[in-house]
């Protein structure tokens, strides 16, 4: 009489599924890395040193697995959340006191924090082994963008509450638009771009301008940070991961000592 | 802004709390000690004639300390609470000479003082010991309202964490390297090559990863329930809050805004930050410390790059979020947030200091008829000290550290004059930071180089 695993592991479905036997010996543990979507991110074996905790921190895969957290609890809160300044904070109320697992906001945001504490520690980590060196060099740049698209994300992240913390944090970084060189209104050089006497950098058509869709903080620029932080910067963030990972594989796996 | 609760509410609401953070360091140190003696590896720490301090003592006598600590928290009556909390004395102390120049030249010196002695610094019962002592600071000055209210706002709490796990993975980096450093002079192999044969991703790396998950699902659950996110007043376009500040993560940034051009501060430095780390791997000519910890095998690419990160990115996150209050003005950690107090003194430019305090004449100015050219001209000549000052500190002393130390020799003649002035140009820029940071708070000096008639300011 075979167990109850043992025939659902010899049933049509299950083999449909996962094609092999359970990775008990040596075949198959090579085998379900190689066959299964997920696993196949990883190379079949590695250096023992390599992904010892003490080396590697597990730092970027927790950035990665943060994200995905990002990702999953971020797209609960979008059932509950109107980027429309009149809705907005009334959905934070309501998120607060009338839904169910009341932590999603919490999770979402001590997530956010996390994964910029998580990828500056795998930055250092990185920095400290040595691992940008030759042949790592192009993927150590992926990694910078990936770190400022981190920072964006939760930048643009900080003002869909439609608090005062939220729209004061973003006035102060926003205005650093405003002084961008010849582009903000109030950078150097804006004065030189003039066709006829008619300034072409104006407050309504300067760098800060195009970030906020306005020249303050108002429902334009709550529309255009939801926009970015729900759909762009994830998008492009998880277009140049796909490439971190690729290359971390082809220029050698994770780093060790000659 | 101190809450209406009075000293004594507010000390009986934080004591229980705070008496389970001392049961906490009191199980810590029982381990500990309990490790050090199953282990039998304690170290001697002190030894006077007969007597002799073993590490696990040590721990066991700190493990008593933290739970008369719990105890007395737990007792909650004022009286008890006062053994507890950081002594009047010693927060005036402390705020007396917490001036923003004493915090950054204390830090960056501490900094290079650990580093220099790091051989002491990585021994773990001094690492543990450093560990003790900052919790029991941070437990006896939660006991202060002014300090409990900055650390524990929703926000701030990720940054108490973040400064541990940077002294945890700092230290623990450095011990790593120190050994393998030692091993390295044997003519050993470093730590990361022994033992070190192919291993198959599952089990061994599918679980790793897998428990790591778990393990931060567990903690990032627990912190969402215990801490809420926070949540302020709607928002209102016609009502600043004093301090505005930035997330804090772009608190570095907001912080240059006091010393440079907001095109400057905001946009270039940025800009220069990312460029300069995403050009590392270009800039660093050493082929060698690739996949191990190491500090002699890359000296200079470590403390440059530790000054960058820790001594100035992290320093001023930590600045501007305890730090800095009501028109941004410097508070001590203990000190309350007035609103009134400021700092509003005047502030010179080189050039009024050279014209004016120097020579005893005014700024030249041009005359009301002057062309475009001569007024060009009369301001480069009165910006001209500057406008020196800079040519020479930004050129001239690359220049002369190429021909002159040895260090920058080496690296000149390994990288060529091209990589050679982008790596001092950004180096030139992070050591100006500090600099310029301390001579505006000493000098009341606020631009090098002052020209705001092209919004160029230095």
């Amino acid at each position: 009489m075979p167990s109850f695993g043992e025939s659902l592991r010899n049933s049509q479905v299950y083999k449909s599924i996962f094609r092999h036997p359970l990775p008990l010996d040596r075949r198959h543990r090579v085998l379900v890395i190689l066959t299964n979507f997920f696993l196949h991110l990883h190379p079949v074996s590695i250096r023992r040193q390599g992904i010892a905790l003490s080396y590697t921190w597990c730092m970027g895969g927790l950035t990665f697995f943060f994200f995905l957290v990002e990702t999953v609890t971020g797209v609960l809160l979008m059932f509950y959340y109107r980027p429309v300044a009149e809705y907005a904070y009334n959905d934070m109320l309501a998120l607060r006191d009338a839904t169910s697992m009341g932590i999603l906001r919490e999770l979402h945001r001590w997530g956010a924090h996390a994964m910029v504490i998580a990828v500056w520690l795998h930055t250092y980590r990185v920095f400290l082994t040595g691992s940008y060196k030759r042949p790592r060099e192009f993927n150590w740049g992926i990694g910078v963008i990936l770190l400022m698209l981190t920072l964006l994300l939760s930048f643009t992240g900080y003002l869909l509450p439609w608090d005062q913390l939220a729209i004061w944090a973003v006035t102060v970084g926003s205005n650093m638009a405003r002084a961008t060189p010849l582009l903000g209104l109030e950078g150097p050089g804006a004065a030189l771009l003039t066709v006829d006497g008619i300034d072409l950098i104006t407050s309504a058509s300067d760098a800060r301008f195009v970030l906020l869709g306005a020249r303050f903080v108002g429902e334009n620029a709550l529309l255009r940070f939801y926009v970015l932080h729900c759909v762009a910067i994830p998008l492009g963030a998880a277009l140049l991961m796909a490439i971190h990972f690729w290359r971390v594989r082809k220029d050698g796996g994770i780093s060790g000592p000659l | 802004m101190v809450d209406p609760v009075s000293y004594d509410e507010f000390i009986a609401s934080v004591s229980g709390p705070l008496g389970w953070f001392f049961v906490l360091l009191t199980v810590m140190n029982l381990v500990a000690a309990a490790r050090t003696v199953l282990g039998r590896d304690g170290t001697t720490l002190l030894q006077w004639k007969r007597f002799r301090l073993v590490s696990g003592q040590l721990w066991v006598v700190l493990a008593v300390w933290f739970a008369i600590q719990a105890v007395l928290c737990f007792r909650a009556d004022p009286t008890s609470m006062a053994w507890v909390a950081m002594p009047n004395w010693a927060k005036q102390w402390v705020d007396h000479w917490m001036s923003p120049t004493w915090y950054t030249i204390g830090l960056l010196g501490g900094l290079l003082g650990m580093f220099l002695a790091r051989r002491f610094f990585v021994r773990p019962p001094v690492a543990w010991l450093m560990l003790n002592l900052s919790m029991w600071f941070l437990g006896a000055s939660l006991t202060d309202q002014n300090f409990y209210q900055i650390v524990s706002k929703p926000d701030n709490v990720p940054i108490v964490g973040m400064v541990y796990l940077l002294g945890f993975f700092t230290w623990m980096s450095a011990y790593r390297a120190v050994q393998n450093d030692d091993r390295l002079a044997r003519g050993e192999p470093p730590l990361e090559a022994v033992d070190d044969e192919k291993t198959l991703v599952w089990p061994d790396l599918v679980y790793i990863e897998l428990i790591c998950m778990v393990a931060v699902t567990a903690v990032l659950i627990v912190w969402a329930i215990v801490l809420k996110a926070p949540l302020e007043e709607p928002a209102n376009a016609a009502h600043t809050p004093n301090p505005s500040k930035a997330p804090w993560y772009f608190l570095g940034l907001q912080e240059l805004l006091v010393y440079f051009d907001p095109w400057l501060a905001g946009v270039v430095l940025p800009g220069l930050i990312l460029f300069g780390l995403i050009a590392i791997p270009y800039l660093d000519p050493n082929p060698e410390g690739v996949g191990y910890y190491t500090i002699l095998k890359r000296p200079f690419a470590y403390v440059v790059f530790q000054f960058g990160f820790l001594g100035l990115w992290i320093s001023l996150i930590l600045m501007g979020t305890f730090l800095r209050g009501p028109n941004w003005s410097f508070f001590g950690i203990y000190e309350t947030w007035d609103v009134h107090k400021s700092a509003t003194l005047q502030h010179y430019n080189l050039s009024d200091y050279f014209w004016i305090w120097m020579l005893g004449r005014e700024l030249p100015t041009a005359s009301a008829d002057a062309g475009m050219g001569g007024r060009v001209a009369v301001i480069l000549w009165r910006e001209l000290p500057g406008l020196l000052l800079m040519t020479l500190y930004f050129i001239g002393l690359p220049i002369l550290a190429a021909s002159r130390i040895p260090l920058f020799r080496q690296l000149y003649a390994q990288m060529g004059w091209p990589r050679f002035a982008v790596m001092m140009l950004l180096l030139m820029w992070m050591i100006l930071l500090p600099i310029k940071m301390v001579a505006n708070w000493q000098l009341n000096l606020q631009y090098f180089v002052a020209i705001p008639e092209w919004t160029l300011n230095l």
